[in-house]
């Protein structure tokens, strides 16, 4: 029978064969891509991509004793500080599917979460945060680009690390707000231009995308 | 949005990002960050560290039950809190200091309008209303003042500012901020103390406007 079938007809039956290989090479790919990121970065996509109450466990045993511990320096007692720990893991839960890691970092996003609840806890009102961008209905991610964001990152950490304790404690404590914003002056070198520009390029695909499917 | 010519200086994007920035002034920098990829970008940078940070600071003893309260809430219902969009040419964070409502117009006179969006003794926010061609009333200020442009154009003894631009003036610089002709200039200014305006209104009338 298949004999009567002209040869585009055979083209057409060989099609999906060859559809199916190249996914695989993608699938295989990405598999690569992914043991290659931060263990923290491959439990947050699971959480966000398939709900995964594990890797959210996992989320919570690395973050929440960190969150806590610099919460409680900027003068929170502990038990507010749990309280607030509390609601960053929930809305790490609950908002995951906005968590974008082409232009942020697992720790990043969280480090911003809690900032935000704290304040809100201490002003007793909503601090002032941008508009969130719309994210596409379909997110397909650029695997190198979230990958070269995690690099970026561990570059950072890396630098940071190599600091002087003088510095670095600066460093810490502009971050951790604890100077006032005339006090914050050079930040000592740390390579932040190549991570803006990793940055800047998933917020161009962002838009792009978002232009494509008619969103802005 | 392209064309912004005028960003956050780093020390204040990063007092922004690690919570330290009054809300005055917060709401200015959430504007502007609504409205410029770079600064976007460059915020999200510092966040990068705040996140590094994180992660190498030391960590605190959780109290027993907080690992198993956390599980228990994860299939609670969430109570959505109300989300702003933007509208027109006032950015999502705008609209919620607006609470959602269109601004509330006061005249300071010779055309000029404010509308306040809060005001207390961290500083105070308002939107300014210029109307083309008109002179922002000349005025000292005794700290720093945030001028996001919102719509028009100004400009002053430092240059032009055009939609999306920001202003960063310290309690030095004693500047008259002129209109560009057209339409008229709306700007998001914030200030952390009151603003001592030199001759539109009388200074005994400055505790009537808060200004």
């Amino acid at each position: 029978m298949l004999t009567s079938l002209s040869d585009q007809s055979l083209a057409a039956l060989d099609a999906p064969v060859t559809v199916d290989r190249d996914t695989s090479v993608v699938r295989e790919r990405e598999k690569v891509e992914r043991e290659s990121l931060s263990d923290q970065t491959v439990w947050m996509l699971a959480v966000r991509d398939n709900r995964d109450r594990v890797a959210f466990g996992r989320l919570f045993d690395y973050f929440a004793p960190r969150l806590k511990g610099v919460i409680c320096r900027s003068g929170m007692s502990p038990s507010q500080a749990e309280d607030v720990v509390q609601d960053v893991m929930l809305t790490v839960w609950r908002k995951a599917a906005m968590f974008d890691p082409e232009r942020a970092q697992v720790s990043a996003w969280i480090f911003q979460i809690a900032r935000n609840r704290q304040i809100d806890v201490i002003r007793k009102e909503r601090r002032p945060v941008p508009e969130e961008l719309k994210l596409p209905e379909e997110t397909q991610e650029d695997a190198a680009q979230v990958l070269a964001l995690d690099q970026e990152t561990q570059k950072l950490r890396a630098a940071l690390r190599r600091l002087k304790p003088a510095q670095r404690e600066m460093v810490e404590k502009a971050y951790l707000g604890e100077l006032t914003h005339s006090d914050i002056r050079d930040q000592t070198g740390l390579p932040l231009g190549t991570i803006k520009s990793r940055i800047r390029l998933g917020l161009e695909r962002l838009r792009h995308e978002l232009k494509e499917q008619g969103l802005t | 949005m392209t064309g912004v010519r005028h960003h956050i200086p780093d020390p204040l994007l990063v007092a922004y990002v690690s919570g330290s920035l009054p809300q005055a002034y917060s709401l200015v920098v959430a504007t502007h960050l609504s409205m410029c990829d770079d600064c976007r970008a460059r915020a999200t940078a510092h966040e990068a560290v705040g996140g590094s940070i994180l992660e190498s600071c030391g960590t605190a003893d959780l109290s027993g039950g907080l690992r198993q309260r956390v599980f228990d809430m994860l299939d609670e219902p969430v109570i959505e809190t109300p989300r702003y969009e933007r509208s027109g040419i006032f950015p999502a964070p705008v609209m919620e200091a607006l609470g959602g409502l269109p601004p509330k117009w006061k005249s300071l006179g010779m055309g000029v309008r404010q509308s306040i969006l809060s005001h207390d003794e961290g500083g105070s926010v308002r939107l300014l209303y210029i109307p083309g061609g008109q002179a922002v009333p000349d005025h000292g200020h005794n700290g720093l003042e945030l001028t996001l442009v919102l719509q028009g154009a100004f400009r002053d003894e430092t240059g032009r500012f055009g939609v999306g631009d920001l202003e960063v003036a310290d309690d030095d610089l004693e500047h008259t901020p002129v209109a560009e002709d057209g339409v008229a200039c709306i700007c998001l200014a914030a200030t952390d103390a009151a603003l001592r305006f030199r001759s539109l209104v009388p200074r005994l009338l400055q505790p009537i406007f808060r200004i």
